[in-house]
């Protein structure tokens, strides 16, 4: 398998993804919050809205420029690696993907612009407008990249071609597709899930070393308040529904998720466990009987089928990583919702603001999401193998056979070094901003260049 | 339809050499027009709220040519694999320059990524160059529409070709001296001082080689790809590309002259789009021109995808892009002003 250069194609694109999507899944649900803050702002003439509003705009401007050149070469993979792939889809997710470029790139990148660069030569009222339009279009980016991969894992709406490639036949139904509008669902959930986690754990620390105390209340209160609900809906009913369309559509993938290699019914669900794929069994598994079959299909009863039922060329090719993959993202899930149910519940209380058990919890807690993001997308990702277009093409089928191992090798051993660059530096400024505080920047300097003496 | 298709490739590939263009430009003269922090300052800030948008164009024109020519995205880009990384990083460490540059009022932080920006800057104008010489000299395209590049060979233009030949090297160092004209017009327009006197300069020393270089890449590219100046006889559209490309040397070099900035602009955008209009039209209709065997070329006749699918994008592509102009108007409305010497306290 090392001497193949598939391998390099698909670490490749996992590594840079993954670090990709870092970024991104904060800067979307940071918008919201920004709306949120620029909408309080307006409607109590509360200044200080504004303040907190201009401090998270310069957070959102460091991730979102970072976002945008670990972004670019995303789309140029699918040619650069993923050749075979391109020529045989491309007629229908390259659709997708130009849209994403028309309608999201277009407008995040001019109102971003209004948002850092206008703010003194803009009314309030055209500044918050700013804001909606930058939210509408990163979340209407990522619908557009989800739908490209909702064509992945369902496809819709095509036809098979005379030349074998796929063809369109119905726009329509390739956006609108279930998978999608699914994915979709429990995707930017995360995204605010995440932002919540970010403003609240920059707000517990504030309050925590007793500086910036108002603003840091205000992030406590609206990180609290997004962060239950979101770490809720992510759950349920959004990641509850998914997980029943991966049962009746990806059965192999459900049970390799659950490390199943046996079908049956009232199957349990695994808590801890190690697949062994060799004896074909989970060691010392802790299971919830009848669990699965209940998630699954809503009855105890349920026939959950075991990866017995599935040739071994259609398993998923690395069971244990999706197996790990699910777990940790459907753990810290869990974990996420039971800690912002215990801030939620101090915040009703008036108790949050004092507790500092729950300050450190919640400002240590950031990571969580990031992490169960990114499980997350192994999940889903690593559940379609060893399809790329899910009955349609194979991944093996689907990278440029004309670029080999070596260069393969090559491009990802460049992108580590660069990413690892392009991270500590992100990390050092991040912390700069973080140590300078909400209120190192009055009124209308949110451009680093914009100041005027 | 795909000759449609065709067009538009062509025009967004146009719309972002002249727009990015303008800031490669502003980028390889950076640390030469401006040489305090303030100055530096003032050229990031006549670019800043445009350059991201700008750079959008690029996958505006990839995402056209993905969807109307799979077949040859897929190819070149595999193909062309090492030099689209190169692209890539390029691309990626220039944008961080932009972004990063000012978040620290520290003078290593900022000569470093003054340095980045002026080096990506450069080497991305000279590889646009390079690429648009690989296509008009042609790849060695196979009979089921693949081909694999090598970065360099012999560094001449027969097969086997490499990307770097002396015939791309050439081009790609046309296309810097081209885009330094535009940047530095652009610059010129935008900015006041000291800084506006410095990027004229550039500007009409960069015309100089440019007029200069015109004739002489015109002759190699007829010695490279004989025949590609044909299709000047039956299409007028190439000699109106021309004209327009003339007119705008004619403009800029006078606009550059009498220091009237909005003039010489006007005239390297004349400049740039006119030579890319022409190209694109003695090009037609391959997309990717195969050597040695012609016949194995990628055209809009054999590598379009169906269509049906090409008939309904067009529908919501052109309202997409008019909705971006417009985003732009409003824009460039806003930051009409220039960004001026001064503004910029030595510490913000």
């Amino acid at each position: 398998m090392l001497a193949d250069a598939l391998i390099w194609h698909r670490l490749q694109f996992a590594f840079t993804i993954t670090f990709h999507y870092l970024f991104p899944v904060l800067t979307m649900g940071l918008a919201l919050f920004i709306v949120v803050m620029k909408a309080l702002a307006l409607r109590t003439g509360d200044a200080r809205w504004d303040d907190a509003a201009r401090f998270w705009i310069r957070i959102f401007g460091i991730n979102f420029a970072v976002g945008v050149v670990t972004g670019i070469p995303m789309e140029f993979q699918f040619g650069t690696n993923w050749a075979r792939l391109s020529r045989y889809a491309g007629p229908v997710i390259g659709q997708t993907l130009a849209l994403e470029g028309i309608f999201a790139f277009f407008l995040e990148s001019s109102f971003l612009a209004l948002l850092v660069w206008g703010e003194k030569r803009l009314s309030r009222m055209a500044h918050f407008a700013s804001a909606v339009a930058l939210f509408v279009g990163s979340w209407l980016s990522a619908y557009f990249i989800i739908s490209t991969s909702a064509f992945m894992h369902h496809p819709v709406g095509y036809a098979v071609g005379p030349d074998q490639n796929l063809q369109i036949v119905d726009l329509g139904a390739v956006l609108l597709n279930p998978w999608a509008l699914l994915q979709f669902a429990h995707n930017q959930a995360a995204s605010v899930a995440t932002a919540s986690f970010v403003v609240a754990a920059v707000g517990a620390w504030y309050l925590l070393r007793n500086e910036h105390t108002d603003f840091a209340r205000r992030c406590l209160t609206l990180g609290v308040g997004f962060g239950f609900v979101a770490s809720l809906v992510v759950a349920f009913p959004t990641g509850d529904l998914q997980a029943k369309a991966v049962a009746r559509h990806k059965p192999a993938a459900l049970a390799a998720m659950e490390g199943r290699f046996e079908s049956g019914p009232r199957a349990g669900i695994t808590l801890i466990g190690q697949p062994n794929v060799a004896a074909r069994r989970l060691d010392n598994p802790i299971t919830v009987p009848g669990m699965l079959s209940f998630l699954a299909f809503g009855t105890f009863q349920g026939n959950v089928a075991g990866l017995n039922e599935f040739p071994e060329s259609d398993w998923p090719d690395n069971i244990e990583l999706l197996y790990y993959a699910f777990h940790i993202m459907a753990g810290l899930g869990t974990l996420m919702i039971g800690l912002m149910g215990l801030a939620a519940l101090a915040l009703l209380t008036r108790r949050l603001f004092t507790s500092r058990a729950l300050l450190w919890a919640l400002a240590l807690a950031f990571p969580f999401p990031y992490i169960a993001v990114t499980t997350g997308w192994m999940t889903a990702e690593l559940g379609r193998q060893p399809w790329v277009v899910y009955g349609l093409l194979r991944t093996a089928d689907a990278s440029s056979q004309m670029v080999h191992g070596g260069t393969a090798l090559f491009t990802l051993i460049g992108f580590m070094g660069i990413d690892f660059l392009i991270g500590l530096a992100f990390l050092w400024l991040v912390a700069r901003e973080l140590s300078a505080g909400p209120s190192a920047h009055p009124h209308g300097t949110t451009a680093p260049e914009a100041a005027h003496g | 339809m795909a000759d449609l298709w065709y067009v538009i490739v062509a025009g967004a590939l146009t719309a972002f050499v002249l727009l990015d263009g303008y800031d490669f430009g502003a980028g390889m003269l950076h640390r030469w027009v401006a040489r305090t922090d303030d100055e530096r300052r003032q050229v990031i800030a006549a670019i800043g709220p445009f350059w991201d948008g700008n750079e959008v164009w690029l996958l505006a024109a990839g995402g056209a040519l993905f969807l109307a020519f799979p077949k040859v995205l897929s190819a070149g880009l595999s193909g062309f694999y090492f030099a689209i990384f190169l692209v890539l990083w390029c691309l990626i460490g220039r944008g961080l320059a932009i972004e990063f540059r000012s978040h620290v009022a520290d003078r290593m932080w900022r000569s470093f990524f003054d340095t980045l920006f002026m080096a990506t800057s450069l080497l991305l104008a000279l590889f646009f160059g390079v690429a648009l010489a690989n296509i008009v000299r042609g790849v060695p395209l196979s009979a089921d529409g693949w081909f694999s590049l090598e970065l360099f060979t012999q560094f001449r233009a027969t097969p086997p070709v490499g990307i770097l030949d002396w015939y791309t090297i050439t081009v790609g160092l046309f296309a810097v001296a081209a885009l330094a004209v535009h940047g530095g017009a652009f610059l010129a327009l935008r900015t006041d001082g000291v800084v506006r006197d410095r990027a004229r300069l550039a500007a009409r020393r960069a015309l100089s080689g440019v007029i200069v270089a015109w004739p002489l890449v015109t002759w190699a590219t007829a010695v490279v790809r004989p025949g590609f100046f044909d299709a000047f006889a039956w299409r007028p559209l190439a000699w109106l590309f021309v004209i327009i490309a003339l007119a705008g040397t004619v403009a800029a070099y006078a606009g550059l002259r009498n220091e009237r900035d909005g003039l010489a602009f006007a005239g390297s955008a004349c400049f740039v789009g006119g030579l890319l209009g022409a190209t694109a039209a003695c090009a037609w209709p391959a997309l990717l021109y195969a050597v040695p065997v012609e016949a194995n070329s990628l055209t809009t006749a054999n590598a379009a995808a169906p269509a049906d699918g090409l008939r309904s994008a067009f529908f919501w592509y052109l309202p997409g892009l008019l909705l971006a102009m417009g985003y732009f108007a409003l824009l460039a409305r806003l930051h009409r002003e220039k960004a001026r010497a001064g503004d910029y306290g030595s510490h913000g």
